[in-house]
């Protein structure tokens, strides 16, 4: 039989109803087509894929099950390297990943991997019934700082082989940036409440509302009879372009524009928290947290939304499929602009004018790419003249975040890079004996599966450590 | 879930509770603050601890019925618990190795700056206290100020008791009488601390402010509650909840920070009224 040169498509809500709705935007794969997808595998001699995982799925033979229609045999298979597997399936790059090293993708589209993982994910959700089994107590203990991608691997990966594991999240719900991040239209939220849940049920166990640097130190944490340490606690302060008006209200960080609408629910009627609804919106950057905020602004009400990026739709770095689906909802994309400054309005006549200090208006200035920087990619240069103002109410800086201090500043003897980035060797130790660490503590701001590598490596390194002591 | 162990109303506005979180009580220090949610589905807010019982594993808070959350907790009845309960956050003030510091208070402020009058005292320092208020019948926590301070000045906007006038108007009688403080630290509404730090001025007082913007997670992750600073001539963003609250009043931008603050205004006072007509009903 021929090979089909397409990846089947995926469904997807039709986008004039979507940008209006915050239900998930892939519909998924139903049992048929997850099935033909699995069979366009050629289940090649290299398996260039897994290397392409950063957590190395064993892709080649959960496709294989996927193909004969065994789903709960391919998820346990993905399960063996993958705490995460409906949110990997949902939120991974893997254009860049498993799906770019694809040896069909040579010739044609490489095999949909992602959207057979998360059909296959989703099917056991469904369908399984039987809580995850409980491993016996190898009698350790360890704690992990952080309850996001990392931190929920590192510790799936420890529980399941009998380490007595505390979860540690400052804020009151576990899951990091798959809850507080990621919107509901991209990962539904009851996924990964349904992650957390399966994790405890391996016996973790997970304590919302503290802080570790503050509410706990790292070294109180050993005297408590933690044997190691991982530290997940994600990307910190958001980056702001240190341009006049960036105080302006209605300028908001893409932390806590998201923060707002995901975690504290201001997307739903009649919110507790509140935020800003309508008008025109900018959001300024081009990663996934940029076409987060963008398309959550849309969705909130918004009557026109801009996507402010200062290279090319080239060097763009969002999700593929992201920016595909912004577009598609009606998202402009102003490429090769920079902003300069956020206007504001201010009543000349009544300081006590409730409309002073709102966002009117940003500047931005045309660029073109001049000559590569030290990393290759062509730096973008003004061109002198071409500034021009468009009309918005609220601009959403999404430019990246700053690692966050806390544990830092409350660890004696954590190194830290001049950015803030914990410092790790290559099994994810740091500068301390029996801390580990992972994700954007380490990296600044990345993806969600280069965090879960990196929770996976920790763990490896901490079974190995504590298992030869 | 977090119990309140202790309900206290000083006043018909303000309420002070003790709250069960041992966690917090044994590493709270004055000017730190908690962020707490009331129920599953309320907003996070901050609230500085204004005292902790390490021994009895309790933090105070002290704090004002003025919108939908703060009067949901009000509602709250001993015995009962709230959601959630996170802290201590932010930077402790500092107290160390000061001769004599003028404390001044303004409104449901005094809540937060009376533990700094109390350490002081506790270490040795010379305190005056100067604790403001609109009117008689809202003051609160006289008694403490006047056991933690080597001199208190009340003051109320309509003379209705001690001082007639604000808290700046003492602070620059002393001033020109030659007094000197080590330093000034001031906790109240952002005006009042406007003021302070203009009064002082002329005197070369150093002056710590406490600001309390709007804040979200209150753990450094959302950038909500970033403030401005002026630092020798350049403009320097900062950040209340991991940075501050304290901050050098001389280079705190408050025009900025008092805009910032009434962002969600129409938005607060609808839920407020909301609130306040729910819990009638429920009365």
């Amino acid at each position: 039989m021929a090979i089909n040169p397409n990846k089947h498509e995926m469904p997807t809500q039709d986008p004039a109803v979507r940008a209006h709705n915050f239900s998930e935007v892939a519909l998924g794969y139903d049992k048929e087509t997850a099935m033909a997808e699995a069979s366009r595998c050629l289940n090649c001699k290299n398996r260039p894929c897994v290397s392409g995982c950063p957590v190395n799925i064993h892709i080649p033979e959960f496709l294989a099950q996927a193909k004969e229609g065994n789903f709960e045999e391919a998820y346990q298979i993905i399960s063996e390297t993958s705490s995460l597997p409906a949110v990997c399936g949902r939120v991974c790059p893997q254009e860049s990943q498993c799906e770019s090293k694809c040896t069909l993708g040579i010739k044609f589209q490489p095999v949909g991997i992602g959207r057979v993982e998360r059909f296959v994910a989703d099917w056991h959700n469904a369908n399984s019934t039987a809580p995850a089994a409980k491993p016996a107590s190898n009698g350790h203990k360890v704690a992990v700082v952080g309850s996001g991608p990392s931190g929920l691997t590192c510790a799936g990966d420890l529980a399941r082989k009998g380490y007595q594991v505390t979860v540690y999240e400052a804020l009151h719900k576990a899951g990091g940036v798959l809850v507080y991040g990621i919107p509901e239209f991209r990962l539904p939220k009851a996924i990964v409440a349904r992650e957390v849940e399966t994790l405890k049920q391996l016996g973790v166990d997970i304590e919302t509302n503290i802080v570790i640097g503050k509410t706990l130190t790292i070294d109180e944490l050993f005297d408590m009879g933690f044997e190691a340490v991982f530290v997940g606690s994600g990307a910190g302060l958001p980056n702001f372009m240190n341009i006049p008006g960036e105080s302006l209200k209605g300028v908001y960080s893409a932390n806590e524009f998201l923060t707002r609408s995901n975690l504290m629910k201001a997307y739903l009627d009649d919110p507790s928290t509140p935020i800003m609804k309508g008008g025109k919106v900018a959001v300024v950057g081009g990663g996934n947290v940029a076409m987060d905020a963008a398309r959550t602004a849309l969705r909130l009400g918004a009557e026109k939304v801009y996507i402010v990026y200062r290279r090319s739709m080239t060097e763009l770095p969002a999700r593929k499929e992201e920016v595909e689906h912004a577009q598609e909802e009606g998202i402009e994309f102003l490429l090769l602009h920079n902003p300069t400054e956020i206007l504001g309005y201010q009543n000349p006549d009544n300081p006590r004018d409730e409309r002073n200090g709102f966002v009117t208006g940003m500047k931005c200035i045309k660029m073109e790419l001049g000559e590569p920087d030290e990393k290759g990619r062509r730096r973008p240069v003004p061109i002198e003249g071409s500034e021009f103002t468009i009309d918005v109410d609220t601009v959403i800086m999404a430019i990246g975040t700053s690692p966050n201090p806390l544990i830092k500043n409350t660890t004696a003897g954590l190194e830290v890079n001049k950015r803030g980035g914990i410092i790790v060797n290559e099994d994810g130790l740091t500068s301390r004996e029996k801390v580990y660490a992972g994700g954007d503590a380490v990296t600044g701001a990345a993806t969600v599966i280069s965090a879960m590598g990196a929770g996976k490596v920790a763990a490896k390194a901490i079974d190995e450590y504590l298992s030869a002591a | 879930m977090y119990q309140i162990i202790r309900r206290k109303e000083l006043n018909s506005s303000v309420t002070e509770m003790d709250i069960l979180a041992p966690l917090i009580a044994r590493k709270a220090k004055p000017g730190q603050f908690i962020i707490l949610r009331v129920d599953e589905e309320g907003e996070r807010i901050p609230l500085t601890i204004a005292g902790a019982d390490s021994e009895a594993g309790t933090v105070k808070i002290i704090f004002q019925n003025v919108g939908a959350t703060t009067m949901k907790l009000n509602a709250k009845k001993e015995g009962e618990s709230i959601q959630d309960f996170t802290g201590p956050l932010g930077t402790p003030t500092d107290i160390e190795n000061k001769k004599k510091v003028c404390v001044i208070g303004g409104g449901v402020g005094c809540a937060i700056a009376m533990p700094v009058a109390k350490a002081l005292h506790e270490a040795g320092t010379e305190v005056t206290s100067i604790i403001g208020f609109r009117n008689k019948d809202i003051l609160i926590l006289e008694d403490e100020f006047r056991s933690f301070s080597d001199r208190l000045i009340v003051t109320t906007d309509d003379g209705s008791y001690g001082f007639h006038g604000n808290v700046t108007v003492p602070l620059k009688e002393m001033l020109d009488s030659g007094e000197t403080f080590d330093e000034i630290i001031t906790i109240g509404p952002l005006i009042m601390m406007k003021f302070v730090v203009l009064t002082a001025k002329p005197y070369n007082v150093p002056v710590t402010v406490s600001m309390n913007p709007i804040m979200i997670d209150g753990t450094g992750m959302c950038g909500c509650c970033r403030l401005t600073l002026n630092q020798d001539g350049k403009k320097v963003t900062k950040f209340a909840c991991v940075d501050g609250p304290d901050f050098n009043g001389y280079e705190v931008d408050f025009d900025e920070a008092m805009s910032r603050n009434r962002m969600y205004i129409p938005y607060e006072t609808a839920k407020r009224e909301e609130t306040c007509n729910l819990l009638k009903e429920a009365d």
